[in-house]
Parts: C-alpha cells; structure tokens; sequence
C-alpha cells in the first residue's frame, strides 16, 4: 500500500514583507469564496509534537542524571555491579531498533505483509527488554539489593524504572501503529516513523544510561 | 529520514462542532471552552488563594483566634494556610490563567487558526491540570490536614514523614502528587502551543508580524517545556524518600521529636537545586504572558505602534534564556561558594537589562499617544508600575549580600508579591477587561470596572510597600505570630495597616466577581471590534464560531500593531486588510 499524497500543506507565511497574492476572503465576513479548510494540521507538525514531547522527556531524565552524578561524586558512593543480564536486554534493543527500521523499509516498498512481520517482531523485542530488565531487578532482590539499600542501588531502579515506564508507553504506540487500519490525521507511514523516533530515542537514552551507571565506578 | 519529503499535508479533518452538553462543554476539543475552562479553574482558585491569606493576615494581627472552618489557629494551621495559599496561587492561578486560559484561547485565533495543533492533548492538558486541582484541594480534608512546608516544599521537612508536623503524611503525599499531575499537564500544554504557533500560522504572518501576545505565550511555552520535567524528576524523588525508604534528600542522623529517622546520605541541597532549576523558569512562566497583554494593551489604547517590537520580542528571549541561569538567587544563605554566588548574582542583575528594556519601551508607547482610559489600559499601566516596583526591590536581593540580612524576610515577600500577586494578576486582569467582549460577546462594566482598579491599584500598594520596611528592620516570613518577639512589637502597627488594606483590597475583587458574572448575562452587547484593535481575534464575531473564522481564512499583510500610520483614513489598520482594501478605506474619506 503506498503512502497516499494529499493536497498542499497549508501555506504559513515566511516571507519577510512581501505581501501574498489577494485570497478569495473579504476580510473575514460572511462567507468568502476561496478562503481556507477547517482544521488542517500540516504533517510536519505531529513531528515537530514528537521532537518536543522528547525535550522534555530529556529534561527529565538529565535531573535525573545530574542528581546522580552529584551523588556519586560524595565519598560514601558504593558503586553496585550491574546484573550481566543487562547486556543482553541491552542487545535486544538495539536490535530492536534495527528490526524496526527494516519493518518501516518493507513498508515503504509496499509490503504490507513484511512492514507487520518486522513490526511485530520489534514489538515482541520490546516486550522482551522490559522482560529481561524485570529480571535484573529480580537477581538485584536475590541478592539483597533493593531500592532502598543504599544510594547506587537506588539510582540504579529509579533510572532503569524510569526508562523501563517510557518504554512501556513506546511499546503500547508500537502496538497500536500494529493494530490500526483506518488512519484519519497522519498516514500509516507516517505514524510508523513517529512511533520509530521515539523508540529510537528511547534505545540511545537506554545505552546512555547503561553506560552511566557501568563507567567510572 | 526524510519527513518532508513524502506526502507533506494532513488530510484535512473538519473540526465539525460538537452536540450535545457533555461534549461541548466538558470535554470539549475547541481551544476556547477548554480555555475558558482553564481560567474558570483560575477564577475559583484565586479566591480560594485569597481566602486562605484572609485568615494568614487576620492571625498575624489577632493571633490565635478561633475562625471558621479553621477552628483555633495555631502556628502548624497558619503554615498550612501558607503552604496551600503559595502553592494554588502560583500554580492554579499564575500557571493557569494568563497561558492556559487566555493563551489557549487567542493564540490560535491571534494566528488564524481554527484550533490547535492537538485538540485532544489540548483537552488532556484542562482534564490533568482539573484533577491536580481536586488531589492538592483534598490535602485540606485528609487526616493531618495540608501539609506545612511552604509551596516550596523543602527536603526534609517535607520527605521524613508525619513525625515533623501535621499535614506532612498524606496531606505532603497529594501535594507532590498533584504537582506531578501538574508538570503532566504543563508539559502537554506546553507542546501544543509550541507546535500550534510554528505550524499553523496563516499566510503572511511570519514571526514579527506576530503579535507580542503571541511571542510571550511562545517564550512562556518554551521555558515551561523545559522546566516542568526537572519539577516532575523532583516529585518522583521525594515521593520515592516518603514511601519507598531512599534518601535522595534525607541526611542521616536526624533526629525529630525524639526519634532517629531511619535514612541516611540525602541532601537537602538537591531538592533545592532541583525544585528551583524549575523554579526560576516558573515565575518567569508567570509574568511573561503579562508583559505580552501589557504591550498589546498598551499600544492598542495609546494608539501608537509598541515602540521597539523587536527589542520587545529579543527582550523577551532574553528573559527566558537567562531565566534557566539564575536560580542560585534562591539559594544564596545555602552555604554556597561566594564566587558561585557572585555568578549568579550577576546574572540575576543581568536579567534587569531586557526587562528595563521592555519597561522603557511601555513609556515609550505611552509617549505622545492619544490615550484611551478604558479599564484594560489601566491595568496594563497599573502592570507596568508595579512590576518596576517589584522587579526594582528584587535587584536588592540579588546581592547575596544585602540578601544576608533580607532572606526570608518580608522584603522578599514584598518583592515576589509585587511582581507576581500584582503586576501577573493585573495582567490577567487587563487582559479580562480586554477580551471579555470577544469571549462572552458582552461588555464588562467599565465603571464598576474604574472603581475595581483603583481600588485595587492603591490596595496593593498599601499591602506590600510598608512590607519593605518591615522587612529592612527584621519582620521574618513565615512567622505565624511576631507579637511575643520584642524587636518586632513596634511593627505590630504595621501589620495591622496591611491586614485592614488587605481587607479592602479582597473585598474589591468581589465587585470583580460581580462585574464578571453579572456581565455575563446582562452586560451591553459586545460589537465585533469594540477597541477598534488590528489584531485577527477582532475580525470574527463576539463569541466566535466553533472553527472561529467560519471556513474563511485571513491572510495577514502588514504587523500587529498598525497604529495612527500617517496618511490614512483610519487610526489603525488591521493585519487582514488587502492594501487594495485600505487603498478603497482611504478613498472614501
């Protein structure tokens, strides 16, 4: 199936001041021919949505970081080995990150059957590091470490919780990109390279937080 | 990844108007109910807001009194007061009214669009903020009441429990859940707007063709953005130090009403740090909006082009960039190295430069305009007055030290409530007398209105100029009741004279509320342009349609702020008007 093309985006104006050819509008009262549609919102902003909704999501997380290398700059850090598990989920989403851009390839090449096979698999491989990362916390509690023991234990569940929730959310967008037929607002294509961004996003924030909590220990 | 280059455009989707109640007017999708919403939020807050500082000032006079629904005062109730009064006004009403109410409601229709970019987060966002209201309301009716450790919620008072005080079990606990609610519902906000005002602005608006409402609302959104996720990175951790046993901001070895509390390696410290990295931003988030009404206010009633538009929009910029550098001002008696200090107090002066800019240029507007005294321009000039009142007290602070002998005095609840209790609110209030016709398509009463400001504007400066010299001699905040402390018993008059202004002032906003509501049903009927503004909000009727230019879409030709152009047959010029059309304007006279 191939991405339908649509009409011209709404024209936003960025020229400097050269004034814009006459529309069919008489200053906005009664009803003008010509004039513009209702509610169109050009593509480029849902992109632009998701850009900003991962600032934030950044934000969050550098707090996060930053109060956890103020931390562990104090004398009494106790740095805690990282579950070797770790690596492995690690793998998993990267890979994941790989299989999701061959599903989006297949689509673009107007496989629908290879866009969902790779799709799911990326959604399974998902569902599989959040899998592996509940069992790192589980060997951490076989061993006596909880959240409370000491401060590199904590940070440790909070940084991997917090990514864990986000990925939940990137998993449920993956899913739903899966299960959706009747596309209104964006195209299939579109919401499938969305739903990759942020999952993008969320495994080189994973490495980056791995790395954190693995170096200069 | 080429995202432009395949199909660019959305299908369009017809925002067709809603039926029935539950949709139109609960959970809506149009950008105007939700921002109405939003400022009937603000509305009920702010007299909650205010009520709570009714009873702060009638305890500060008349210590210990038995009041209603309070029952006997206590110094533990009056920090309570404190907390709650500080953490609903600055969030529920400053956060909320001049961004989410009015911001939601005319920067889509200030750029020709028919909604925002995302009706439904628009309305996740209201939803969000609404429940955050009700949650940080119910900490008044748990056991142990609200909590008492200031809307600033310092660690660790507010992380060890209710062994430290009344309020700080589960009153603290829906505190912090309410403001991560809170962050939740900004941050969505704050997308929208971002994404609403690069995206779907009309042909012929660019950037500084936008009006300075829109600018500010813009810098407002940017700087929300960024802060509210560090605010919400701070909620988790000190909901995870209450209920799950770490200590990010607990020390070890504390020991309160006898009993070691069991965590250990925290820092108070951080919870500073982080609470005012966001801080900071946030009260900038507060007055930003306000300075966009005032410019637009301003240069509309003074009939004269704002003087410097780009030095205005720069300003603002400024404001914002340098706001996210300055925090450490909250800090200075922290213990932090002098040369750190120093730093941030330059900055913090620093900050002064863009905003005596944008003050000169208020004047400059004013300069030689042929000024209309409507009662939106009285607010906006009442803004101007004080937020140089306030800002000018704040250059004080911002030497750590002269901060030495005036932190955590009066002087500085003078200065920030100068600066956001007065000059935001009448903002907001400027901005109420000013778009009240185009929102409800009634005119507010402009005598009823007169008397309001005056009022108010003298009010205001009875309450927190003599707050200064309390200040200066010792008078320290949060203090329940001064009047066994010897050095202070000679302000007691003082404190007096505020509470009885204080008096007034309140009661003044009921003839607000009066106004308001009375407006609504039976005030003269709004034309479509009763200011005879340029802006696009004036082009559509009082209300707008549900897709507010009914399918018609402006183009936009010239700046907003087209004022008494020499040579034309009308004093302004609105932004839609072909040249063709002003040409035929000018040929009829």
């Amino acid at each position: 199936m191939t991405p339908v093309t649509t009409a011209e985006e709404l024209h936003v104006g960025h020229g400097g001041g050269t004034p814009p050819p006459r529309d069919g509008g008489n200053g906005g009262r009664g009803d003008g021919a010509g004039g513009g549609m209702a509610h169109s919102v050009p593509l480029r902003a849902y992109y632009l949505g998701l850009s900003l909704g991962l600032v934030s999501i950044l934000m969050f997380f550098m707090a996060l970081v930053s109060a956890y290398l103020v931390r562990k700059g104090r004398g009494d850090w106790q740095p805690l080995p990282v579950p070797q598990i770790l690596w492995a989920t690690t793998a998993i989403l990267v890979t994941s990150s790989l299989t999701v851009e061959k599903a989006r390839k297949r689509l673009a090449e107007g496989s629908r059957e290879g866009f969902r096979v790779w799709w799911g698999v990326t959604t399974l491989l998902g569902l599989a590091f959040l899998g592996g990362q509940w069992m790192a916390w589980m060997q951490l509690r076989e061993a006596g470490v909880f959240l409370a023991t000491n401060p590199s234990s904590s940070f440790f569940y909070l940084l991997s919780g917090a990514h864990g929730v986000h990925v939940i959310g990137g998993v449920l967008a993956l899913a739903a990109v899966f299960v959706r037929r009747q596309y209104r607002r964006v195209t299939q294509a579109a919401a499938a390279e969305m739903a990759s961004i942020y999952w993008h996003f969320m495994d080189l924030l994973w490495v980056f937080l791995l790395l954190l909590l693995v170096l200069g220990r | 990844m080429t995202t432009q280059a395949h199909e660019a455009h959305a299908h369009g989707h017809a925002h067709a108007a809603p039926t029935g109640f539950i949709r139109k007017w609960i959970f809506s999708l149009d950008h105007k109910v939700i921002g109405i919403q939003y400022y009937l939020l603000a509305l009920v807050a702010v007299f909650v807001g205010m009520f709570l500082s009714l009873y702060m000032r009638i305890n500060l006079v008349w210590p210990n009194m038995e009041l209603p629904l309070v029952g006997t005062m206590t110094p533990e109730k009056y920090l309570a007061l404190l907390t709650m009064h500080g953490t609903i006004m600055v969030f529920f009403v400053l956060t909320t009214a001049p961004q989410s109410g009015f911001g939601n409601y005319f920067l889509p229709i200030q750029i020709g669009a028919a909604d925002m970019a995302f009706p439904v987060l628009n309305m996740l966002s209201f939803w969000f903020t609404f429940v955050s209201f009700a949650i940080m309301l119910a900490a008044f009716f748990v056991e142990g009441g609200a909590p008492i450790s200031g809307w600033t919620g310092y660690a660790p008072l507010s992380a060890v429990g209710e062994i430290a005080g009344p309020g700080l079990g589960m009153g603290q606990t829906l505190w912090v859940v309410s403001i991560v609610f809170f962050c939740a519902a900004s941050l969505m906000g704050a997308l929208n707007f971002i994404t609403t005002l690069i995206d779907l602005r009309v042909k012929g608006l660019t950037l500084m063709r936008m009006p300075l409402t829109c600018w500010a609302w813009f810098v407002t959104a940017v700087l929300g953005l960024l802060a509210f996720g560090v605010l919400a990175a701070a909620g988790i951790l000190l909901l995870l130090d209450r209920h799950a046993g770490t200590s990010f901001f607990i020390p070890g070895g504390l020991v309160i009403s006898d009993k070691l509390i069991p965590h250990s390696g925290g820092s108070p410290l951080l919870w500073q740090h982080l609470f005012w990295f966001f801080g900071h931003p946030e009260v900038y988030i507060a007055i930003l909006p306000g300075m966009g009404v005032a410019s637009h206010v301003l240069s509309t009633f003074a009939r004269k082009p704002i003087f410097g538009y780009r030095a205005m929009v720069f300003a603002m910029c400024a404001i914002g960039i340098i706001g996210f550098g300055v925090w450490g001002h909250h800090m200075f008696q922290s213990g932090m190295n002098p040369y750190t200090a120093f730093a941030f107090s330059l900055l913090t002066m620093g900050i002064g430069v863009p905003s005596a800019i944008k003050t000169f240029n208020w004047l400059g507007t004013l300069w030689g305009g042929q000024i209309r005294f409507t009662t939106a321009m009285m607010f906006a000039i009442g803004f101007v007055s004080l937020f140089v009142s306030g800002g000018v007290d704040g250059l004080f602070l911002a030497q750590p030290s002269v901060d030495r002998g005036l932190h955590d005095t009066y002087w500085v609840v003078a200065h920030f409530h100068l600066i956001m209790g007065v000059a935001a609110i009448f903002g907001i209030f400027s901005a109420t007398y000013f778009w009240f016709p185009k929102m409800f398509g009634r005119m507010l009463n402009e005598t009823l209105g007169k008397i309001h400001f005056w009022i108010t504007f003298i009010g205001v400066y009875c309450i927190f100029m003599p707050m200064h010299y309390s200040g200066m001699q010792g008078q320290m905040r949060r203090y329940p009741d001064s009047t066994g402390i010897g050095f202070l018993s000679e302000l007691q008059p003082i404190q007096q004279f505020i509470t009885y202004a204080a008096f007034v002032t309140l009661g003044a906003q009921l003839l607000f509320l009066l106004n308001f509501v009375w407006s609504l049903w039976r005030g003269e009927r709004a034309p479509m342009n009763p200011w005879r503004a340029t802006t696009l909000e004036w082009i559509i009727p009082s209300p707008p349609p549900h897709d507010n230019f009914a399918g018609n879409v402006p183009s936009v030709y010239r700046g907003p702020y087209e004022f008494s152009v020499p040579d034309q047959a009308e004093d302004f010029l609105p932004q839609h008007l072909t040249p063709a059309e002003v040409g035929a304007q000018n040929g009829k006279k």
